[in-house]
């Protein structure tokens, strides 16, 4: 690229001198008028990338310019020229939309003439107007993440930079920010955005794709997906459990990856491989295997060499559980309220047993606040949560012995070893003896955590914290299982080894409940409930939902194409009608 | 104007808002500095009154029966009567009396021979050394008192046995509220200076904020003076409120002039700001530098300033510590101000220990306000 912006030459940095580096022998560049995704999951290097542009940490090796200028060195010509949003947006949220807009405007130095110019167009764009005398800290998450955007726009910066500028935020506001964004690629600007979904990579001009601190791809989205062109599949019509199905595909010489959606089962298949009979994987007399279009995922999977196999060590471990057809998971209008806002509003649903039940919506729309008063972790304002028929905020230890939970961010005691975190989980759970002894050993080989057993949990790296997160919740065998936003921000192989595991136990007639804000992640789910602004808007499997808006606009829609189109259909479009949403997502 | 003085008075006005819509803020800066001189003023009086003692009255002649009315009479004590020394042992024990005065049967006999020796016993509870000292040593004044009155009704001159005319200078009437509560007030500014302060940068870089600013052209003197002066003026408004509540409510004087206090209160702010933007950089996390600010600023200010506790009594290692504590100068200022007047000479090197204080704590606390982030 001749016109490149930002060009970065084998940089190198470290945080810490045992940890891995952040960055390692990184070379790219930015260019202008188009947006260039940085997408990698978490810990691969975005955030200190971005920081690195800003000027805000000098790189150990290599060299990174700006416009031209060195940007550890000369960072206030860089800081002259940039715009740039941090995660959490760089909000002061006792200010207001319009304080906040006034101070980043005299920080920037923004001629007073043009002020009242520049507020009305950055204004108008992110249809913030209405809002101008309200609190930051009392704004939706998407028109937090607008105004994020209007401050680091403020001056027309001829570089933007976004750090992880959707995480959270609900569908459509994630829309109308692409939106924003295009219209300034357009206009000229450089924009790069930062993002742990590998579905945005697709709607980027270019993509450097991150792994590990290392430079995995660079180049227009496309390329890569070209990579697995006419490799991927999609086994359709499947009689009986999708799951085994896909379990048995994988277990195929030659299919290199297998995902779960909606009814259907996913595959990548390797170079020159033929795709499996679906008689042979037990799909069914009618199951067929027709070609599907690739995804940026599916190449970035195949790159990395493929995703992990299907068979569940842990499910085999354990014993299958007594069949009963009662519903396991009851909510029977569930509502909380804090003060005066209602976070959670008339919300009922039934869970059979050996369900994969889903929760998802953006956050601060309730998901956690459910969940919560469903593990009997928040006392309902009114209506009732039973688990077994018993509601757990009155149930005695017995009954909570029977269900297992993974808290957000993998609640793990960070300054105990990882022998230590089992250790205590087993004994939380009251195994004793020779059990808990089975246990604990049964945890460090199923999910291969031997040689980190004397690491202390917060400086694992995400994958292994993940699956030490599950071991503490499923040691004792619970037959229902609470996953709140399980596999947020991990890389695909570790998400869809954890999603065998899931599956796994749910062959066993282990039932789950599921938080999240993933919509591949949902996909995985028998079915789910649509939660949006504490309510409720729609519950069915991922098809019927999907099914149910099908329309001429949209002749396949995706689930997020359901979700945004099932939100506007209930009338609460965004555009911030409800009260202050958010503390207690 | 200059950008960079727009920018500097954007971050000051920014500041300024946050600190009106804080309530923690309001919370330290005004309602605090109230609570804590009250307190100051109303609790940690030393001067002792009504103490509860028991009087054991083993003679009943009219001399012994007169001592006791003495007993009776001072303020100081709260006196009850017995006729036996068991009956206060267990409130002795319990703490319910300080002390026993006991006057033995032998009393007007031992009297009637007059010599030096006090003819009565006094015990006291050495559990609490100071107020121990106290009953011995009132006790003493009240047989004094009682002999010279005897003396002079029976037209003799009664030798005391070593003759004090004590003469106390600035703070006449021994009042320790007098040099307490000016000594409150150098806590007060402690606690707004580096309390209020420690947690403000901490929270720019707990909620994003500070890095978004960094990816602005704001340099690091106006981030720094954009907080400093805010600040100082809750803290300026913090010490008018202490002053009034000082004077107004407990009636101490003040014999020094409005402008030196400001002067003085001045400097030590600034050392009190520097220490808490020290820390909140350095911490970069409220928690921390809440703990950190309490340890660094207020135990030592409590402690070392001479507030409550006389320097001059500690030992060496502890007295030298003491000089890096600018509170200490900022006690010593003010009870000259208070006690004394204007005194220049007093005042003037106290306020070049803070001045070197401030100037190194707020050289710190700019060097560690970063431009980066690592």
């Amino acid at each position: 690229m001749s016109d490149a912006l930002v060009r970065a030459e084998g940089l190198v940095k470290r945080f810490g001198r045992a940890a891995p580096p952040a960055l390692d022998g990184v070379t790219a560049e930015i260019g202008a008028g188009m947006v260039t995704g940085l997408v990698g999951p978490d810990g691969a290097g975005k955030t200190t990338l971005i920081r690195l542009m800003a000027g805000l940490l000098a790189p150990e090796e290599g060299g990174i310019t700006v416009f031209g200028f060195d940007a550890a060195r000369e960072s206030d010509a860089v800081h002259e020229r940039i715009g740039y949003m941090p995660q959490k947006f760089g909000l002061y949220e006792d200010l207001s939309v319009a304080e906040n807009l006034r101070l980043y405007a005299e920080v920037r130095g923004l001629p007073a003439a043009e002020r009242a110019a520049a507020f009305a167009r950055l204004l108008g764009f992110t249809g913030l107007a209405p809002f101008t005398a309200r609190l930051a800290g009392r704004l939706s998450g998407g028109m937090k993440q607008k105004l994020g955007l209007a401050c680091a726009m403020i001056r027309r910066p001829q570089l933007l930079l976004l750090d992880e500028p959707s995480v959270g935020v609900d569908p459509l506001s994630r829309r109308e920010l692409w939106r924003m964004v295009r219209e300034l690629a357009e206009e000229g600007i450089g924009v790069v955005w930062s993002t742990a979904y590998l579905d945005e990579a697709e709607g980027c001009d270019r993509v450097l794709l991150l792994s590990e601190g290392r430079l995995l791809f660079s180049g227009p989205p496309a390329e890569l997906t070209g990579r697995v062109r006419g490799r991927v599949v999609q086994v359709r019509g499947i009689a009986g459990g999708r799951r085994a199905v896909l379990r048995r595909a994988l277990g195929k010489p030659g299919v290199l990856d297998g995902v779960i959606q909606g009814r259907h089962v996913r595959l990548v298949l390797g170079a020159d491989a033929q795709p499996p009979v679906p008689q042979e994987i037990g799909a069914g007399p009618e199951a067929v295997v027709v070609p599907a279009p690739p995804r940026f995922e599916d190449a970035f999977v195949d790159v990395l060499g493929g995703g992990p196999g299907g068979v569940s060590v842990l499910a085999g471990r354990m014993e299958g559980k007594a069949r009963s057809a009662a519903h396991v998971i009851e909510a029977r209008g569930l509502t909380k309220t804090f003060g005066g806002f209602t976070a959670a509003r008339e919300i009922t649903f039934a869970i059979p047993q050996g369900e994969i039940f889903g929760l998802l919506g953006p956050n601060g729309a309730g998901k956690s606040t459910t969940f919560k008063m469903m593990c009997g972790l928040l006392t309902p304002s009114s209506g009732q949560a039973l688990v077994d028929g018993v509601s757990l905020l009155e149930a005695p230890g017995l009954a909570r012995a029977r269900i297992g939970y993974m808290a957000q961010k993998f609640s793990l005691y960070g300054t105990l070893s990882v022998r230590q975190n089992l250790d205590f989980f087993s004994g939380v759970y009251g195994l004793t003896g020779a059990r808990r002894k089975a246990a604990v050993d049964g945890m460090i080989e199923t999910f291969a955590l031997g040689p980190h057993l004397s690491a202390s949990a917060d400086i694992l790296p995400l994958g292994f914290k993940q699956r030490l997160a599950l071991a503490c919740a499923v040691m004792h065998e619970p037959a229902v299982l609470f996953l709140d936003e399980p596999t947020s921000g991990v890389d695909p192989i570790t998400r869809r080894e954890f999603w065998t595991h899931i599956n796994g136990m749910v062959e066993k007639g282990v039932t789950i409940m599921v938080t999240t804000h993933f919509m591949d992640e949902a996909e995985y789910c028998d079915r789910i409930a649509l939660v949006f602004r504490g309510r409720v808007i729609a519950i069915g499997s991922p098809d019927d939902l999907k099914e149910g808006v099908r329309g001429e606009a949209l002749p396949d829609p995706s689930l997020e194409d359901a979700f945004v189109a099932l939100v506007e259909r209930d009338g609460n479009g965004d555009g911030g009608k409800s009260a202050a949403p958010g503390e207690a997502a | 104007m200059p950008p960079a003085l727009r920018r500097l008075l954007a971050i000051m006005v920014k500041e300024g808002l946050q600190i009106v819509r804080d309530p923690s803020s309001i919370l330290i800066g005004f309602i605090l500095p109230v609570f804590l001189t009250l307190l100051s003023g109303f609790a940690t009086n030393l001067d002792i009154k009504g103490v509860p003692i028991g009087l054991v009255l083993e003679d009943a002649s009219p001399e012994a029966q007169s001592l006791a009315a003495s007993f009776l009479a001072t303020t100081a004590f709260k006196t009850r009567v017995g006729r036996d020394r068991r009956e206060f042992a267990e409130d002795m024990v319990s703490g319910r009396v300080r002390g026993m005065v006991v006057i033995p049967q032998t009393f007007s006999r031992d009297l009637a021979q007059a010599d030096e020796s006090v003819p009565f016993q006094v015990i006291a509870d050495g559990g609490e050394p100071n107020t121990a000292t106290f009953v011995q040593n009132y006790a003493q004044g009240v047989w004094f008192a009682w002999m010279e009155t005897r003396a002079r009704e029976g037209g003799r001159e009664f030798a005391m046995p070593v003759n004090l005319l004590p003469r106390t200078w600035f703070n006449e009437e021994l009042l320790s509220l007098a040099s307490l509560l000016p000594g409150g007030m150098a806590i007060n500014l402690t606690l707004i200076g580096a309390l209020l302060t420690a947690l403000v940068v901490a929270r720019e870089w707990e909620r994003g904020t500070m890095e978004a600013m960094l990816a602005t052209p704001v340099g690091r003197f106006e981030m720094l003076a954009g907080k400093i002066v805010p600040y100082f003026l809750l803290g300026m408004g913090a010490l008018f409120i202490c002053l009034w509540i000082t004077l107004a409510v407990f009636g101490i004087p003040f014999r020094g002039s409005i402008p030196a206090l400001m002067a003085v209160s001045a400097v030590f702010l600034l050392s009190a700001l520097g220490l808490g933007l020290f820390i909140s950089s350095a911490a970069k996390n409220q928690f921390v530098a809440a703990q950190s600010s309490i340890l660094a600023a207020f135990l030592p200010a409590y402690f070392l300033s001479g507030y409550v506790f006389e320097p001059s009594g500690m030992p060496l290692p502890i007295r030298i510590l003491s000089h890096a504590i600018a509170a200490r100068y900022y006690v010593s200022c003010l009870k000259t101000l208070f006690l004394v007047g204007d005194e220049w000479s007093l005042l003037l090197p106290n306020m070049g220990g803070m001045a070197i204080i401030a100037c190194v704590l707020l050289g710190l606390a700019l060097k560690k306000t970063a431009r980066r982030i690592a």
